[in-house]
């Protein structure tokens, strides 16, 4: 089946297998492997992207499903060279070790800074709980979204 | 994990949906937010021929004061449920326990009637709407039909919809702001409740509903009628596991799971000062 959507801005169009999963769809038709496959089963969070703007686990979606939307994958949240104010603070606060989780944790926090922009520690803590990590004892992770929420409320 | 190959087709409305359900006979399934059905797909232990993507019928996403009570569309997804002013002050129960459903990226994608059709015994919501006594609107090629949430859950995974009805409204009666409590106990964030316990008030009475404590969603009937004789949170939340039959996994005996329900009543009733 054919189906159009927008990744990242620019515009994708393929005809693909009805049961195609959109982890799959970005990484292999539109050879967008920054999104990772984790546990595949809607757990780890590893292949977090936005949808019109939202946190999905893209392993649990068709990519049918995400026909005519707009998608956000890592590759896609920097504006040019710079940096996403999430990137920013997960780089200055060592937010990630191995980085096998990191894109999937940097979407998830971007989606849920739109949504709490003034988050406490807790509020980042159950936020991220759809999001594994087994380097960081996650710390540093949320130590990085309270301090890009800083900087995105500084308007810096 | 990729699913058994399948046929897709997006219906446009309600109606359209349930005769494409119907043309494609029981091989056919309807999709929604998918995070019940995709899994099960993705494990081969679901193998529709055709996935009918109700999915875009926007028509069916809403929460409306009814006069008595509150109608909720059935593909109203939990996300847009956790941050519902009007569940806030007249239904704060479904509020409460459509934020405890999964996580975020789940919440944004999955629908209360997807969680009720699923009929899982593990979810919160088809518990906390059997404590609610919450009505299903049922549509299907010849018109409507309302059951009620105490009659809707048959077996494991099954229940009283027809295979090519569709679930479109969820009644619940306006019960308030407070006067509930949720208790689920799991060992890890975002997992399923091993045990999970729903106390609300609804129109005088204290209703008590159990997730994960049989092959559906329960009513802790025993709790409740010993509340009604006028028994305490701990002499009633004894009754916890009367009538019930808790499976046997990785997690929990069935005897740790009777201890459990009749631990996280009592909490659920101390809560709520019954």
């Amino acid at each position: 089946m054919r189906i159009v959507m927008s990744v990242n801005g620019s515009g994708q169009d393929h005809d693909v297998e009805p049961r195609t999963l959109l982890v799959q769809y970005l990484r292999e038709a539109c050879t967008l492997t920054g999104t990772k496959i984790g546990c595949d089963t809607s757990s780890c969070g590893a292949c977090t992207v936005l949808v019109d703007g939202e946190s999905v686990k893209s392993c649990t979606m068709l990519a049918a499903q995400a026909d005519g939307a707009s998608i956000t994958t890592i590759e896609g949240l920097a504006d040019g060279e710079q940096w996403h104010p999430v990137q920013t603070a997960f780089h200055e606060n060592h937010g990630l070790q191995c980085g096998y989780c990191t894109a999937g944790m940097v979407l998830a926090a971007v989606s849920l800074l739109d949504e709490i922009p003034n988050p406490t520690e807790r509020d980042v803590r159950l936020g991220l709980e759809g999001n594994l990590c087994r380097c960081t004892g996650y710390h540093n992770i949320v130590k990085s979204v309270l301090a890009a929420a800083e900087t995105i409320r500084s308007g810096s | 994990m990729i699913p058994a190959a399948f046929d897709f087709v997006r219906a446009e409305s309600a109606s359209e949906a349930i005769s494409l359900l119907s043309e494609h006979g029981e091989d056919a399934k309807f999709l929604a937010g998918g995070m019940s059905l995709l899994p099960l797909m993705k494990l081969r232990l679901a193998t529709p021929t055709v996935l009918v993507d109700v999915g875009r019928l926007r028509d069916l996403s809403y929460v409306l004061d009814a006069g008595d009570h509150i109608a909720v569309g059935a593909l109203t997804r939990h996300r847009d449920l956790e941050t519902n002013d009007l569940l806030a002050t007249d239904c704060g129960v479904l509020r409460a326990v459509a934020a405890q459903v999964g996580d975020n990226q789940v919440r944004h994608r999955g629908t209360i009637g997807g969680s009720v059709a699923h009929g899982d015994p593990a979810s919160d919501l088809p518990a906390a709407l059997l404590a609610l006594d919450a009505t299903f609107v049922l549509q299907g090629p010849n018109g409507s039909r309302s059951v009620a949430a105490t009659e809707f859950f048959r077996g494991f995974l099954e229940t009283a919809l027809e295979p090519d009805e569709l679930l479109t409204e969820i009644q619940v009666p306006k019960s308030g702001a407070g006067g509930f409590a949720y208790e689920k106990f799991n060992r890890r964030a975002q997992d399923w409740a091993i045990v999970g316990a729903v106390a609300t008030h609804v129109h005088g009475a204290t209703n008590v509903a159990l997730v994960n404590m049989g092959s559906t969603p329960l009513r802790a009937t025993a709790v409740e009628t010993a509340l009604a004789q006028g028994a305490s949170a701990s002499d009633a939340a004894r009754e916890a596991a009367v009538g019930t039959e808790p499976s046997a996994d990785l997690n929990a005996s069935p005897e740790y799971r009777t201890h459990l329900a009749q631990v996280l009543v009592r909490r659920a009733l101390e809560a709520i000062a019954v």
